[in-house]
């Protein structure tokens, strides 16, 4: 069984997510590793954790989700492979089940473990918005998978992935980009390890400051609660939650943010979860594994310091 | 325009989703239009005005699914398919879909991001694939100037402004359009709007659920004195590890 894992990069580096989906194939397969990366993307991280060969496609602009969809289908015919891999993105969400179309393959989006081969080929997956998990059965030949962070455990193979080039016929997309607006350099909510966000006890946007101070001390991503995002006081793309981005950081610490279910389906799977409130009786404390009682505007400054301290 | 938007019968997402038996026991729960689709649907009503064009919502469920879809008449939809068939996959409901479309042939396909549910965010990129027309998710704008469309795409750390013609397909989230509630004469005229029920196309079975799962609580959350917070660092690095 061949596995084809497609590759976003960033900046000529592989997305971290992307090198947990080529660790994630490594672990699965009974075959060839094929890793599908633009030729400018670095290929060195990708045979360490575990391709045995990296596919590299010549880059021209962005490409549209149809586009990706085209490019992965063509590569998985041409590589006989059965199982194609793709990390959880708002692009890759799009692709993944155009590719399944494409190659007539099950798919299935929000993988959190290894597949189970003991029942055939059955995943682990959640649904109703994190408050529950079930397990799929992938009944056709191919199958098609979007993995979560945290899916598997990134182990370093220390292989040397051998280059071909590959050229697939794309055709053009009558989406065209107008404007683009992206913070760059921030390290983007699904990817990161650590979040930190803030909620309405915070006041009001301006005092942001010290959850970003102490996001960055922690090399962690910002996000906020619905109602933060609803008032204007964050950019949409932060808001974390039921409606919004869904995350499963290794730390999520919640500031000022008392729980509502729809929050805390969006981050419950978070590894660690840490709340800080003034109010003891919020209910995030019920779904927390540490919980500070008491005014963030005191608190984060002094656990921002600690911080820099021990790390 | 003739539009169509797709909506997902969901259980209210305030609910807490009971388990009876290893799998969900949604019979005591009040359902809705998933919210995404929620979403959607304000903003097809508005197209609809703008444009003077026909709306018709198509749902993919059994009977009990009529009370969520006289509820998108009573919001401004004109008319309503139910295609009679349980949602058992993302591959289901998008063959159904297409089928329609494909009969019908809508200028644009709206549907919400994903459904509340069972979290897929599939259909709208595989009935953009079976019908071969473009597909853009998640947009939080949509503006139309005669057939070419104007949205606001969610990029990661960002947005994206892109245009494109009709036909295509949609997956919305807010702030496309405020939810919008049914007043008594959109309640009273959604009784006599047309829904036509239809039967399922034939489908093979791609997925099926085998179990559920309810995740395990986490443990005693450890409560941790407001003027200790090393005592935090400490435990974040020794026994949760995870700094």
């Amino acid at each position: 069984m061949n596995v084809l894992i497609y590759i976003e990069s960033e900046n000529g580096a592989p997305k971290k997510s992307a090198l947990e989906a080529v660790a994630y194939g490594a672990e699965i397969a009974k075959g060839q590793v094929v890793a599908l990366a633009s030729s400018d993307t670095a290929t060195a991280d990708l045979g360490n954790y575990g391709a045995d060969k990296v596919l590299q496609f010549a880059v021209s602009g962005k490409l549209e989700a149809s586009q990706v969809a085209e490019l992965v289908a063509q590569a998985a015919e041409a590589q006989n492979a059965e199982v194609v891999i793709f990390a959880k993105s708002i692009l890759n969400d799009l692709a993944a089940p155009m590719v399944g179309i494409k190659l007539g393959a099950s798919v299935a989006s929000n993988v959190i473990e290894k597949p189970d081969f003991s029942k055939g080929f059955v995943v682990k997956r959640s649904v109703f918005s994190g408050k529950a998990f079930t397990e799929v059965a992938l009944n056709n030949a191919k199958k098609v998978l979007t993995i979560k962070k945290n899916a598997v455990a990134m182990t370093e193979k220390g292989k040397t992935a051998a280059v071909e080039s590959f050229s697939p016929a794309i055709t053009a997309s009558p989406v065209q980009i107008k404007e683009t607006t992206q913070k760059t350099g921030d390290i983007l909510l699904t990817d990161a390890d650590i979040v930190v966000s803030g909620g309405r006890g915070l006041k009001g946007p301006e005092h942001w400051g010290m959850i970003e101070e102490l996001a960055k001390t922690l090399h962690a991503a910002t996000g906020c609660s619905k109602p933060v995002s609803d008032m204007d006081w964050r950019p949409h793309h932060e808001h974390v939650g039921q409606t919004g981005i869904k995350v499963s950081p290794n730390l999520y610490v919640a500031v000022g943010i008392s729980g509502a279910i729809q929050h805390l389906a969006g981050v419950s799977s978070s590894k660690t979860i840490v709340v800080i409130n003034k109010d003891a009786d919020a209910p995030f404390f019920k779904a927390a594994d540490y919980g500070i009682v008491g005014d963030a505007f005191d608190i984060i400054p002094k656990l921002t310091e600690a911080l820099k301290k021990a790390m | 325009m003739k539009i169509l938007i797709c909506i997902s019968h969901v259980p209210d997402t305030n609910a807490k989703i009971p388990f009876k038996d290893g799998k969900p026991d949604l019979a005591g729960l009040t359902f809705v239009i998933a919210p995404y689709d929620d979403f959607a649907l304000a903003r097809a009503v508005e197209l609809r005005d703008q444009t003077a064009g026909k709306l018709t919502v198509l749902c993919v469920g059994k009977a009990e699914t009529e009370a969520t879809i006289r509820k998108a008449l009573a919001i401004g939809a004109d008319d309503a398919i139910r295609v009679d068939a349980e949602p058992t996959d993302a591959f289901f409901v998008a063959t159904q879909i297409a089928d329609i479309a494909k009969k019908n042939q809508y200028d644009m396909i709206l549907t919400g991001r994903e459904s509340s549910d069972y979290n897929g965010g599939q259909v709208h990129g595989m009935v953009a694939a079976m019908l071969g027309i473009p597909c853009v998710v998640p947009c939080m704008k949509l503006d139309l100037n005669g057939n070419v469309a104007t949205m606001y795409r969610e990029i990661e750390g960002g947005k994206e402004v892109v245009q494109l013609p009709t036909p295509f397909v949609a997956g919305c989230q807010e702030p496309i359009a405020e939810w919008k509630i049914p007043n008594m004469r959109g309640i009273m005229t959604a009784k006599s709007k047309p829904l036509q029920v239809v039967q399922p196309v034939g489908v093979t079975v791609a997925t099926q659920v085998a179990s559920y799962e309810v995740p395990a609580p986490r443990g005693n959350c450890k409560m941790i004195d407001a003027g200790n917070v090393a005592h935090l660092v400490e435990m974040l690095k020794s026994e949760a590890k995870v700094i």
